[in-house]
């Protein structure tokens, strides 16, 4: 479902370009709406989140899904934790469809994706791997590193129980925007991947957008 | 021999687990499970661990992407999240499996079905698969942030052109069954607790019986290795772990 925001931009507390390959990670306190905008179209920011005061308690693809009955997240979607806890509702989203079956690039499943010989290229989990590394203050490892939501991606399931991953439904300028339910960590990649088509094999920046 | 059987028709072990109830075991490279949905209508919940390395475990979204699909049967690898196939889907008469709906937790049983305690029901109280999977789990030294999506094998949710999920409780005859062979040492969590979608009015408590048996050789025309390109990388990657191992 489209649905613009009224949030300007000028407004927000704080803003962020994350370029492609690399990662953000940072507290969204409750009651703050985080924007991801796609700068220049058909990028993923492949995105986690976490109770910030008890980082066991994550956004849960499968309880997302089964409690909304919809494998598509849209405007409206309030995703779920594995507790079973509302931790986020879409508030705003021009794009209309984001993916949370897909789950994120990784050098190993690169190999089977694509070749064994491209197992040392750039992927998402490489880079929230670092960020758990570099952020010590968060007390995560790669058990934390769990099913994430792909913005911006489009992977439609057929009524034969086909995956298919389309040419994105996102553009230059189109965004997605979240209301924090709780204290949330929010990790996101900025997808690198060079051997999908689903960016014409070119990764882009996308900007991190906060308002209180 | 005209009378020598194949070792894959020797069955090392069988037994059952009644329905609403939780397991776990080891699993070598070489073993085939097979499990039988006894009288119908059965759900088994379903996860898998490296037993060498924990932190390696099934991973569903790369299981889907790797073979462009959303249901699982047959010819279909169920893969870790480090690249690797734990153990393909060799033969499989219920058709589709689901991957992506989790479990029924104990809110969701006690909205659905009613709370039945151990104190009052003993063995006929309503367990979930979410608490199940926890003890299991548990006994490996892991917790709650190493639950992943889950199988749901023998239970089958569609979905519309519009994303809705559809979950099929079109009856379904007893007897069947899905085998499992293991390409390398998995640690198999499990339990046989309803389906979190299943709109079935009492608790549906469902036996799963199970037998375990030698896998024939990896034939090169392999099903599950031939499905695709992808899955003939997967079993390379899993050759390659286990190189120098018998």
């Amino acid at each position: 479902m489209i649905k613009d925001s009224a949030l300007h931009p000028d407004h927000a507390v704080y803003r962020e370009v994350v370029n492609a390959g690399d990662y953000y990670m940072r507290p969204l306190l409750q009651g703050q709406t985080l924007r991801i905008l796609d700068l220049e179209g058909n990028q993923a920011a492949d995105t986690l989140f976490y109770n910030a005061h008890d980082t066991s308690e994550r956004y849960s693809a499968i309880d997302t899904i089964r409690e909304q009955g919809n494998v598509y997240l849209t405007a409206g979607t309030v995703l779920v934790s594995n507790e079973g806890n509302p931790m986020l509702e879409i508030v705003a989203d021009t794009c209309g469809r984001h993916d949370t079956l897909g789950g994120a690039c990784a050098t190993e499943s690169n190999t089977v994706r694509y070749a064994l010989e491209k197992r040392c290229m750039h992927a998402c989990r490489d880079s929230w791997l670092l960020a758990v590394a570099e952020h010590e203050e968060f007390g995560m490892s790669k058990r934390d590193i769990t099913h994430n939501i792909n913005f911006f991606m489009n992977v439609p399931v057929t009524p034969e129980g086909g995956l298919t991953f389309a040419d994105g439904i996102s553009d230059a300028g189109k965004y997605v925007e979240l209301a924090a339910r709780m204290d949330v960590i929010v990790l996101i990649s900025n997808c690198p991947q060079l051997n999908n088509p689903c960016n014409a094999y070119h990764p882009t920046p996308i900007e991190v957008l906060i308002w209180d | 021999m005209n009378d020598a059987i194949s070792m894959s028709d020797a069955i090392h072990y069988q037994s059952r687990l009644p329905g609403g109830s939780h397991w776990s075991m080891v699993l070598k490279k070489g073993l085939t499970l097979r499990l039988i949905d006894d009288e119908g209508g059965a759900n088994v919940g379903m996860l898998f661990y490296n037993p060498a390395n924990l932190l390696e475990r099934y991973n569903a979204p790369d299981t889907l992407k790797c073979q462009h699909t959303f249901k699982l049967t047959q010819g279909n690898c169920l893969y870790s999240d480090m690249g690797r196939v734990f153990c393909s889907i060799t033969e499989d008469t219920a058709g589709w499996h689901d991957t992506v709906c989790g479990n029924a937790t104990q809110k969701i049983v006690a909205q659905k079905w009613g709370e039945r305690n151990y104190q009052q029901y003993r063995n006929d109280w309503q367990l979930n698969g979410y608490d199940s999977f926890l003890v299991e789990v548990a006994k490996y030294g892991m917790g709650k942030r190493d639950l992943a999506a889950n199988l749901n094998l023998f239970s089958k949710v569609a979905v519309d052109a519009g994303g809705a999920l559809m979950f099929d409780h079109s009856p379904v005859s007893a007897g069947r069954f899905v085998d499992l062979r293991f390409e390398m040492d998995t640690l198999v969590v499990l339990h046989t607790c309803p389906h979190p979608l299943n709109p079935a009015t009492e608790y549906p408590r469902k036996a799963v019986s199970f037998q375990i048996r030698a896998s024939d050789p990896v034939a090169d025309d392999d099903l599950c290795r031939n499905h695709c390109a992808e899955n003939q990388r997967g079993f390379q990657n899993t050759k390659l772990y286990t190189l120098g191992r018998a």
